[in-house]
């Protein structure tokens, strides 16, 4: 599947992750986390190979930022980064541990575990549903352990 | 159900253009002789589009620019100003950059000339041709402006046939009608 236009991937996403950037950070920080989100987006974007996987993207992309928000003081918006200074957030060191996954239970676990969306959400970003989300997640996560050394 | 607020899109598509990320900006602008699509890169004008079926040209636009196209009225501003100020009879020449980088040597070098007829004036095809020293090339001057990108601001309507009659036009015959009777080239 090729790259769609910008227009159409910000058209097709911008109110699920408006949505969900709602429900982890209330109406006030969301609109700034979305502008955020899908200008990160746009920056990253040319360099996509492909069209797949758009909207996982686009909740990764969302859940990272909603991670910094989180992190920031309200109101202190001019403060620096805090998030940087206590060293890998969780969604970093999970990216890596999850990188031999299949991709949908990669981003199962890395959705669940490194961004903490639950099922339903997760199940929305990668098309299918929260059962699917759930069962890909505990896959991924036995996957993991049985690669761990004991 | 949250739906992003129409102030909040605009806002988003405002900044996108503002730090510079976007490889072509679109909106659609009225006008009297109806809606036309028009677009821009960073280097200027780059599409006007009668009748535009938008997803169409959205696909056009990252095909030929790049994949990062988005609906965003802040950079078309100035050619809406200066289309209002035309149909309106407030203004005769366009003071906007273009951006024909990408099309051949030949068409830039007519449609270079046709940007230089000026308003109320027709000129032939065979004119043109000669005055882009290709006196022999009428039937590809009639080609370049039937594919004109930038109809009205690169003004094709000014170009009729040998004997006077219209000819044809991209954007359909009534049109190239109305806008020549609009600068009073015909009556």
């Amino acid at each position: 599947m090729t790259l769609p236009p910008f227009e159409r991937f910000y058209e097709e996403h911008r109110d699920e992750i408006f949505g969900f950037l709602v429900r982890r950070l209330g109406r006030d920080r969301a609109e700034d986390a979305f502008q955020e989100t899908f200008l990160r987006a746009l920056r990253a974007y040319p360099r996509l190979r492909h069209g797949e996987h758009l909207r996982a993207w686009a909740y990764t992309i969302a859940g990272r930022i909603a991670i910094d928000e989180h992190r920031r003081p309200r109101a202190d918006a001019d403060l620096p980064e805090l998030a940087s200074l206590d060293g890998r957030p969780a969604f970093a060191q999970l990216e890596h541990l999850a990188d031999e996954l299949p991709p949908t239970e990669r981003a199962a676990v890395v959705l669940r575990y490194g961004y903490d969306l639950d099922y339903a959400e997760i199940g929305a970003a990668l098309g299918s549903n929260a059962t699917a989300a759930r069962q890909a997640a505990s896959a991924g996560i036995r996957r993991l352990r049985r690669k761990e050394p004991q | 159900m949250n739906i992003v607020s129409p102030d909040l899109d605009r806002r988003f598509r405002d900044a996108a253009a503002q730090e510079g990320l976007l490889d072509a900006a679109y909106d659609l602008v009225d006008t009297p002789i109806g809606k036309l699509l028009v677009a821009t890169t960073e280097r200027g004008l780059c599409r006007i589009a009668y009748d535009a079926e938008p997803d169409r040209e959205i696909e056009l636009l990252a095909r030929t620019f790049g994949v990062r196209v988005l609906r965003s009225a802040k950079p078309i501003d100035p050619a809406r100003r200066e289309l209002d100020e035309y149909f309106d009879g407030r203004r005769r020449t366009f003071d906007l950059p273009v951006d024909v980088a990408l099309l051949a040597e030949f068409n830039r070098r007519v449609l270079g000339e046709l940007a230089r007829v000026p308003y109320g004036e027709v000129v032939t095809y065979g004119e043109l041709a000669a005055r882009a020293e290709r006196p022999r090339a009428a039937r590809a001057v009639g080609t370049v402006m039937n594919r004109n990108p930038l109809p009205i601001v690169l003004p094709c309507h000014r170009v009729i046939g040998a004997n006077g009659s219209l000819t044809g036009y991209g954007g359909g015959l009534d049109r190239k009608e109305m806008l020549l009777r609009l600068e009073g080239a015909i009556l």
